[in-house]
């Protein structure tokens, strides 16, 4: 079921009553890195899916304290050090992982997750039995694993855009949540956090004459993050969307390393998505080896009930389905590692909702200002929707009127609010099943102690970076669309000595009145294409809800969309779902709140199909 | 169909996909109640424009004349009236 993670190799270790399993994606020492592994005396077993950038200089630490490697890969670093430092040997590691150590003699099972949640880790637990794997797909093909819906995490998905760990879309099926660890044993499972973002507490004053110095140590640390992600036995390639991270990132490989890369993007035929232009100017300034795929409406409605399959929870927009088009191009290139800009907006402040909470702190100041709501339509440019709209209305849209029950999410109010409308379209048989949350209980509760003292551009940057990049950005958009072909991505600004870099600065090196990601660009001046570097932000974005009414779709849409499987599944209601279709029939002037509708309809249609009512097509299909 | 009767039946299939809940008053401010975005108000426009063959210029887009069954009514009605 994960030989799309890893193709070049399975391996098994069973032992008493414990089975671990691993499928490699081979990139660091070949010949020596097959898996499960163990340590000299076959007390520890490990699975491991992902890397330890940091590896050479544990491995030669290790070495001086008297450890004898094997083999010269990141697995085997992990095993020494657990050995070394137990469970703590997570705060070590400078990497991307989710893996498991079988402790032999003590009988426990250890499980981490990277601090940010590059790589996927869910588990179950049924009767006595422990179950765990990179996906969810993988512990359904285990027998007397029951597979079903859970509401909660549907709910979740149709507010936040993704799901709350450890909830997700299967009841009974949990996430290992990033900068968390578990341990598994006859006494019982403990779970534990190791890591999160932390902010500064007061909001500093920047210091103008300290602004070169910072962005010199920044530069000092990315350019670091970048050559620590090059290490690979295999060729490392990188994607290149036009903006400024990609970019950027492409440039420390060209400037600073010896190699020479391989670049690759995505081209739209839609010109209001379409970055080709900015991406021809970057690679003729890099220099780089480029390819490039072109994508269609109908290629997106064409592989979409395969990006449901890999992202295994619904999605509110179709952005995942060219990333799963480009690493089909990135494999078919004999490449299987990609450097990418993820990161960069959530870490250096480059989101419009950032700027959306500046503009709405500034209001809120002097609320009767009719002044100052004017900065609003400053948000969104590439947005003709929310462009188009009076003034009145967009008062009303990024409004300031919070209570204080949803204080600690002024941020993410309008665009919380406008999502949970979307459960217009459940059944009245799904709202029984979800519990009333308009307080956002799930993430209040989750907020760390210091949370309040934060400023608010910090608040939202946590709820990004905590939420929606492992749940939405680096899964369903990220590791899920790489993996399907069975490529892995590395994300410098995803460094944690560059994120815990970035949470000390003050907020105006992040974003100078409203001029994103500043010292970001003060470190990319003369690296990268002057054209790039003065563009206005445009977010990577996708043909949306057309793409299904195109001819690729239409098969899968007149069936799981027919009113007969709408009722039968149960989770929609079947005469909204009618009539939102025939909205997009008509070809209706179509808002946002629509888009995201039929978008979240169509993939949680294809999840239940998929997964609910067909799995067991799906798995005889892989083995075949 | 009387002139509220067909901006209701707009409004309710188009921005609440037929699901009313409680139901909502002539008088119900669109945005109060949540029933129309502000991404949504275009679409209010282009089926004012197309259904009843006015043209609204971009000084009739405010609140008093599109946030309500009421308000709908009556800038509809305003503008049918023969000069």
């Amino acid at each position: 079921m994960l030989a799309h993670r890893g193709p070049d190799g399975t391996g098994f270790h069973i032992d008493n009553g414990v089975g671990l399993a691993h499928a490699r994606l081979s990139i660091i020492d070949l010949a020596g890195g097959q898996q499960p592994m163990c340590n000299e005396d076959s007390t520890l077993w490990i699975t491991f899916n992902g890397e330890i950038f940091n590896y050479v200089e544990l491995r030669e630490e290790l070495i001086s304290k008297g450890h004898r490697f094997a083999t010269r890969s990141d697995t085997e670093v992990i095993l020494h050090l657990y050995e070394e430092k137990g469970e703590d040997c997570v705060e070590n590691l400078n990497g991307q992982w989710a893996f498991a150590i079988w402790d032999n003699q003590r009988r426990r099972l250890f499980l981490s997750r990277d601090r940010l949640g590059v790589r996927p880790l869910f588990y179950t637990q049924a009767k006595n039995t422990f179950v765990f794997g990179s996906e969810i797909k993988a512990i359904f093909a285990c027998a007397g694993i029951s597979r079903e819906i859970d509401f909660n995490g549907l709910d979740e998905v149709f507010t936040y855009w993704c799901t709350i760990p450890p909830t997700t879309l299967f009841r009974n099926i949990h996430e290992l949540p990033p900068g968390h660890s578990m341990t598994v044993e006859a006494a019982g499972v403990v779970v534990r956090q190791y890591w999160d973002c932390q902010f500064e507490t007061t909001s500093k004053v920047d210091d103008p004459s300290q602004q070169q110095a910072r962005a010199d140590e920044l530069l000092e640390l990315l350019i670091n993050a970048t050559q620590v992600r090059l290490r690979s036995d295999v060729p490392v390639g990188a994607y290149l969307s036009g903006g400024l991270d990609s970019t950027f990132t492409t440039a420390l490989v060209q400037k600073f390393t010896n190699v020479r890369l391989r670049t690759f993007s995505v081209a739209f035929d839609d010109p209001e998505f379409d970055e080709s232009f900015f991406q021809r100017e970057a690679v003729r300034f890099l220099d780089t080896d480029h390819q490039e795929i072109r994508c269609s409406k109908n290629q997106i409605g064409e592989v979409f009930p395969e990006v449901i399959w890999h992202s295994e929870k619904p999605v509110l927009r179709t952005a995942p389905a060219p990333m799963y088009l480009l690493s089909r191009l990135v494999r078919n290139s004999g490449y299987k590692v990609v450097v990418t800009g993820e990161g960069s907006d959530e870490v250096l402040g480059g989101y419009d909702i950032f700027k959306e909470t500046k503009i709405r702190r500034f209001w809120e100041s002097q609320p009767d200002s009719q002044v100052r709501p004017i900065l609003l339509r400053h948000l969104y440019p590439y947005l003709q929707n929310v462009q188009n709209q009076p003034d009145a209305y967009r008062k009303a849209f990024f409004h300031i009127n919070v209570d204080r029950q949803q204080r600690p999410f002024f941020s993410h109010i309008p665009r919380w609010q406008l999502t949970a409308k979307l459960k217009t379209f459940f059944s009245d048989a799904t709202r029984a099943e979800i519990a009333v949350d308009s307080g956002f209980s799930k993430v209040r509760d989750r907020l760390p102690q210091r949370y309040s003292s934060w400023d608010s551009f910090c608040q939202a940057q946590y709820l990004e970076a905590k939420y929606l990049l492992p749940g939405y950005i680096l899964s369903s958009q990220g590791d899920r669309m790489a993996m399907a072909h069975s490529v892995e991505g590395r994300f410098p600004f995803l460094d944690h000595r560059v994120v815990e870099f970035a949470s000390r600065l003050p907020v105006s090196l992040k974003m100078k009145v409203l001029n994103e990601k500043y010292l970001l660009k003060r470190c990319a001046a003369g690296l990268i294409p002057p054209s790039v570097a003065k563009r206005q932000k445009q977010p990577y974005r996708a043909p949306e809800a057309c793409s299904f009414l195109q001819p690729a779709a239409h098969d899968y849409m007149r069936e799981l969309l027919s009113p007969e499987q709408i009722r039968r599944d149960g989770v929609f209601d079947v005469s909204a779902v009618a009539m939102l279709l025939e909205k997009f029939r008509k070809g209706a002037v179509m808002g946002i709140k629509d888009n995201m509708g039929l978008v979240g309809v169509v993939s949680t249609q294809l999840l239940l199909h998929q997964f609910i009512n067909h799995f067991e097509g799906r798995m005889t299909s892989y083995a075949a | 169909m009387p002139l509220n009767d067909e901006l209701r039946r707009f409004v309710t299939d188009n921005f609440m996909f037929g699901k009313v809940g409680n139901g909502f008053a002539d008088g119900d401010s669109f945005l109060e109640r949540g029933i129309i975005d502000s991404t949504g108000v275009m679409e209010l426009v282009a089926f004012l424009e197309e259904q009843y063959g006015i043209k609204l210029h971009d000084e009739d887009l405010i609140p008093d004349n599109l946030d309500s069954i009421n308000g709908l009514a009556r800038f509809v009605e305003s503008r049918l009236q023969p000069n």
